[in-house]
């Protein structure tokens, strides 16, 4: 191996956030007494950036903040908290706790997050203490659910191959303890743990002082279903069966969706696979990737600060010989693999041990009771008799997880009673559709996403009826702002908000997840959307190769032109 | 009405001089002159217990000769006891009569007064009002005990008189005053002229009590009276400055900006009402209040109308000479309907065919749980058939009496503007709902660029401390947080360095939180150095003012050591009696002391104005 001239990290004047980090003592900074000033429901920014850490934002309801001024009282903050879930995977006693507490402290009801996460909405300053204990009770954490560390672990729910699942699912647990931050501050915030006085050193041996330079995500996909989108990970593992056996896993690295309107220098990229390893190895890969991007991550501007630029800057081979130098050992060879999809199969399928697995369709991810459908309520009935578990999927949708069939028989009848739809029902369209949070809540947003998607769909569902596509699966996405929650890079259409009710929509991406999408139109309307699909579905509709998708068709013909690379996302 | 020979006790020619003189003779005059002939009488019979006689039904008149009763030393003291300033007013005007007459005149709140002077008081003279269950105006409290008390003096070489201010709907009416006149009579003291109780509108029958006390002090001491005195002085002069804009010329403030201080999802609604003062040359301190004319909801006077079936078009009485309104524009603009009283229960048993209101009256239980929570609609319906007209309705129903909201803002820092908080009173009651007359009206029915009818209440009893550096404790949660505005407007507007320390309390944090961002501005730049806040149905366990208080005691106790004054707005009926209760135990605790010992600690605080309360 031939020595190379050592790359130096990219330096520059720490941005204030690394300036807080510093300075919070592992994360502490003055989030206890900030939570008990009683004159205000929020907090100071510099508590906010660090309460994220312990799986919190601050959010106000962005509906009545302009209203709220005039009445002489401050925006209605109220703060989100995200429960870790590795592999999305919760027994039905957690189950139950989240609606719960979705009553208590919520505003009842709950969301499925893309990443396979539970969120709480709406939760006040003064009730984030015991709602959080009461999350730990149940042996669930918020610590790291957001943050500049690594985030909750995704993986596949694969129902179909139960056995593989649960040795990988077991993989995303171990990764997610392995890399959660170890202060203290945790427990002694949340959980009136004693206030531990530690050595410096010893804190947080993988993170340090200042934590990473941002998130950092990692997903695991069970081929041939991509629904954890790996290649928008930081750090992805592809499982490699062979004879039937979890023999080990593909390695990808920097990819990424966020991005920020009107600076090229920010982009989504796909991670690519760098090699193979065996799953005892996969722990090791994770920590020294992590501390890789610790070290040579932008910590100056932390728009461009994800692991995804850390290696576009360096390139591809640095990375990988610097890996190898941490590891002490090399990667070997990536193994043969492919994807078909990113979505989800709904409705009952059998698995392995004779068990049932159930998808069901959860619109926008959100566990809500509406008028002609207790999603909520036959949930929570289901939860209340279950016996094998709840699975959180990528596409923000549920699987009611190993059944015994006399169960099976009482879960489809609590189903029906309450007029939830198993999801075969609905078109192909809106099956595919994945939206973030957007407002009222969400800070970020400039566009509405989850509470609009709905009705595009609505619009559009006609259209595609009319063209005979009603079953054709595309991939369609909406995000309110650029930072791509609902990884809209990787959606075959995507919309990202630019403005109250408009969005720069994007088209061909790959269908499993494998090329990303392209700007077609800018800052447009629903009228003009509608006005801009209608004449390219029913193109498709006619001129579409057999068993083409939708995101390779408008390549082929020419609507975009097909993006090879992040770094040429905005050519 | 003539007298004759054959309808009074008088001869020809008294009859004939008395009928030439009384149509000459104005109210004011008339009431001087009924004082006058009650002490004449007095003086000459040498009775103490002197009933006022109404001015033309005279007993056999005496020698028309001068007194023959001692000349008493021309001095008078003037004791108030006054909670929202009109019972000070009245005083004040009563001293400007006597005073001009030549008296030597000493006025003061009652909690003001050495009563180790009272022995020696020639004229006394009462004016107070009641609150809540009968309860004195905390500036009168300890004066009330006092009198009550064995260490009451006799007051044999006294004449007196009282005049109570109160509100008929209130079952207590008067009380406070009551006791006091019962009380002066008790001691030996003489009646010079009979107490008035006034109620809400309580100008015209104030007037007369004054006129008639002036009249009765000049016969007392008729030959030295000086000419000019009398009934020339019976309106009290305006102080120099003062805006021509009173209670009975109010002033038409336009609506600058009207807004909803509760946020979406509340339970309660609260006008911030912002009214123009420009042109009017009204002025106010901070604690002073403002008093609105509203109008009846439009709804409730129709249904009035259409009850009864009247015309609403035809003209009813709604002035004192006569002047004359639309029916339904005298319902909306002048009468009170939406409160019954004993006085007008007892009089509309003469306009209804049912017996059962006459039952009613005469059955004071029954008669108390039936008024409350119902209002003239009501009584129509449950005692038909009604022979009453709309042209009764001017004996009837009492005049519309203004609504006196504390000021939530300081002059200082927004000009020529009044800001007001109005919190929306509606409820069910025995099957309808129930609309708050001026609340309703200022939230529903006022729009931005309306005019609203208004005058200036002064509160002398509620008054920041003069000196600037003195540290202010301020308790006043829901709407009683309003002057506190105007008290920390004006501080920052003067820059007073005191410290300072807001309670505030509501139900939710997240929507009844009034004028948050104003308390955390005042809070960042250092006007207000500490608030408290307690919202009683966030958590399980209802958390108020009190227990903010109580947690902080020894800091607070510290402040009171301090020399701070506390002020308290609000809520009579239990926050002001638990505030009370929460700083007596406060003084117990922190300041090692028995009850007694914070009791008197409290009263002596009450005396030197550092306890002063607007509760309502």
């Amino acid at each position: 191996m031939s020595k190379k001239v050592k790359v130096q990290p990219i330096g520059g004047k720490p941005s204030d956030v690394e300036e807080l980090k510093l300075e919070s003592n592992y994360l502490r900074g003055s989030l206890t007494e900030s939570l008990s000033n009683r004159i205000t429901g929020g907090l100071p920014e510099l508590d906010n950036r660090l309460l994220k850490f312990h799986g919190s934002y601050m959010q106000d309801d962005r509906d009545y903040r302009n209203e709220r001024q005039k009445q002489k009282l401050e925006p209605y903050y109220q703060f989100m908290l995200r429960v870790v879930t590795p592999g999305g995977l919760s027994t039905p006693a957690q189950w139950l706790l989240m609606d719960e507490l979705a009553d208590k402290y919520g505003t009842g009801s709950l969301k499925l997050t893309t990443r396979q996460a539970f969120q709480l909405h709406g939760v006040l300053k003064w009730n984030l203490k015991s709602t959080i204990q009461e999350i730990n009770e149940a042996l669930l954490t918020t610590l790291a659910a957001c943050g500049d560390v690594s985030r909750n672990v995704m993986c596949n729910p694969n129902p179909y191959q139960s056995d593989i699942h649960s040795e990988v699912f077991g993989w995303s647990q171990k990764l997610t303890s392995h890399l959660a931050p170890k202060t203290p501050a945790y427990h002694e915030i949340w959980l009136d743990g004693e206030k531990v006085e530690s050595g410096e050193e010893e804190v947080e041996p993988i993170y340090g002082k200042v934590y990473l330079p941002r998130k950092f995500k990692i997903g695991i996909a069970v081929p041939p279903m991509n629904d954890v989108d790996v290649f928008s990970q930081d750090l992805g593992y592809i499982a490699i069966v062979e004879n039937g056996k979890l023999v080990g896993f593909n390695v990808s690295v920097g990819g990424g969706m966020g991005m920020t309107h009107g600076d090229t220098n920010t982009y989504p990229q796909l991670a690519k696979v760098i090699g193979f390893v065996t799953p005892d190895q996969i722990l090791d890969v994770a920590e020294k990737t992590v501390t890789i991007q610790r070290d040579y991550g932008n910590r100056s501007v932390r728009k461009n600060a994800r692991f995804k630029y850390t290696i576009d800057r360096h390139g591809l081979d640095w990375f990988v010989d610097e890996l190898h130098d941490r590891l002490g050992w090399e990667l070997q060879p990536a193994r043969e693999f492919s994807f078909d999809n990113t979505g989800d199969r709904y409705g009952w399928v059998k698995g392995v041990g004779g068990k049932w697995n159930l998808t069901l369709y959860v619109q926008g991810g959100r566990v809500v009771d509406t008028a002609g459908i207790k999603l909520r309520t036959a949930l929570r009935e289901i939860a209340k008799i279950h016996t094998g578990d709840f699975r959180l999927t990528a596409n923000q949708n549920l699987v009611i997880a190993n059944v015994t069939s006399q169960k099976k028989t009482k879960i489809a009848a609590l189903l029906k009673e309450h007029g939830v739809e198993e999801g075969g029902n609905y078109s192909a369209l809106r099956r595919s559709a994945l939206s973030c949070v957007a407002l009222p809540t969400c800070g970020l947003a400039m566009a509405e996403a989850e509470r609009y998607l709905p009705t595009l769909i609505d619009k559009l569902e006609p259209i595609l009826e009319e063209a005979g596509l009603r079953d054709e699966e595309i991939n369609i996405r909406m995000t309110g702002c650029p930072n791509g929650c609902a990884r809209p890079a990787l959606g075959e259409i995507a919309f990202i908000g630019k403005a109250q009710g408009r969005y720069n929509m994007y088209m061909g991406a790959g269908f499993t997840g494998d090329r990303l999408s392209k700007l077609y139109r800018e800052n447009i309307a629903e009228e003009e959307i509608i006005a801009t699909l209608t004449p390219i579905f029913k193109h498709f509709a006619v001129e579409r190769n057999k068993g083409e998708h939708f995101g390779d068709f408008v390549v082929r013909t020419g609507y975009v032109k097909a993006v090879t690379d992040g770094t040429n996302f905005h050519d | 009405m003539q007298l004759q020979v054959t309808n009074s006790p008088f001869t020809s020619e008294q009859a004939e001089l008395i009928n030439k003189l009384l149509p000459t003779l104005t109210e004011a005059q008339i009431n001087w002159l009924s004082g006058f002939l009650t002490f004449y009488r007095a003086g000459n019979a040498g009775s103490a217990a002197a009933q006022v006689a109404t001015a033309v039904a005279l007993e056999a008149p005496a020698a028309v000769e001068a007194p023959t009763a001692p000349q008493l030393p021309r001095e008078a003291t003037i004791l108030f006891g006054s909670q929202t300033g009109n019972s000070q007013r009245l005083a004040g005007r009563l001293a400007d009569k006597l005073k001009g007459q030549g008296f030597e005149v000493t006025l003061s709140a009652m909690n003001q007064y050495k009563t180790n002077k009272l022995k020696e008081v020639p004229y006394l003279f009462i004016v107070a009002s009641t609150h809540g269950e009968g309860d004195p105006p905390d500036n009168a409290l300890t004066f009330h005990e006092f009198m009550h008390s064995k260490r009451a003096p006799k007051l044999e070489g006294t004449k007196f008189s009282v005049l109570a201010l109160g509100d008929t709907s209130y079952e207590f009416f008067c009380k406070t005053g009551q006791d006091f006149d019962v009380k002066l009579a008790e001691l030996g003291a003489q009646r010079i002229v009979d107490r008035v109780d006034c109620d809400v509108d309580f100008e015209d029958a104030a007037a007369g009590w004054l006129a008639a006390v002036e009249g009765a002090v000049s016969a007392a001491s008729a030959s030295a009276a000086p000419a000019a005195s009398g009934a020339a002085t019976a309106a009290a002069p305006a102080a120099a400055g003062e805006s021509e804009y009173t209670r009975a010329n109010p002033f038409m403030a336009e609506v600058l900006d009207s807004l909803n201080l509760n946020g979406r999802g509340s339970d309660r609604e609260t006008r911030h009402l912002e009214l123009s003062l420009e042109g009017s040359g009204l002025t106010y301190a901070p604690g002073d209040a403002v008093g609105v004319y509203p109008q009846n909801d439009p709804a409730l006077v129709d249904e009035i109308i259409a009850e009864l079936k009247w015309n609403a078009e035809e003209a009813v009485v709604t002035g004192k000479s006569g002047e004359t309104s639309p029916l339904r524009s005298a319902l909306l603009h002048h009468y009170e309907i939406t409160v019954l009283t004993k006085p007008l229960l007892e009089k509309a048993v003469a306009f209804t065919g049912n017996s059962r209101l006459a039952e009613l009256v005469n059955n004071k239980e029954e008669l108390k749980a039936y008024m409350n929570g119902r209002d003239l609609l009501d009584l129509l319906r449950d005692f038909a058939p009604w022979t009453l007209k709309a042209a009764d309705i001017a004996n009837l129903l009492r005049k519309l009496p203004p609504r006196l909201y504390s000021i939530a803002s300081s002059v200082e820092a927004h000009p020529e503007e009044v800001h007001l908080t109005i919190r929306k009173v509606e409820y069910e009651a025995h099957g309808r709902d129930r609309k708050g007359v001026c609340s309703v009206y200022t939230s529903e029915r006022l729009q931005p660029g309306d005019k609203l009818p208004i005058f200036i209440q002064q509160n002398p009893n509620f008054k920041p401390p003069v000196n600037p550096d003195t540290p202010v404790i301020m308790v006043g949660p829901g709407t009683g947080v309003a002057p506190f505005r105007a008290f920390l407007e004006e501080r920052e507007e003067s820059g007073a360095q005191g410290q300072t320390w807001l309670f505030y309390g509501d139900r939710h944090f997240v929507t009844d939180f009034l004028y948050q961002t104003d308390w955390q501005r005042m809070l960042k730049d250092g006007v207000l150095t500490k608030l408290d806040v307690a919202f009683s149905r966030d958590s399980k366990e209802k958390v108020y003012v009190q227990n903010r208080m109580l947690e902080s005691g020894a800091q607070l106790y510290q402040w009171l050591e301090n020399g701070a004054h506390v002020y308290v707005c609000g809520d009579e009926k239990h926050m002001a009696h638990d505030v009370h209760k929460a700083l007596l135990s406060i003084i117990e605790q922190h300041g090692g002391k028995s009850a007694d010992e914070a009791a008197a600690y409290v009263s002596a605080l009450q005396e030197q104005g550092r306890y002063q309360r607007d509760v309502y």
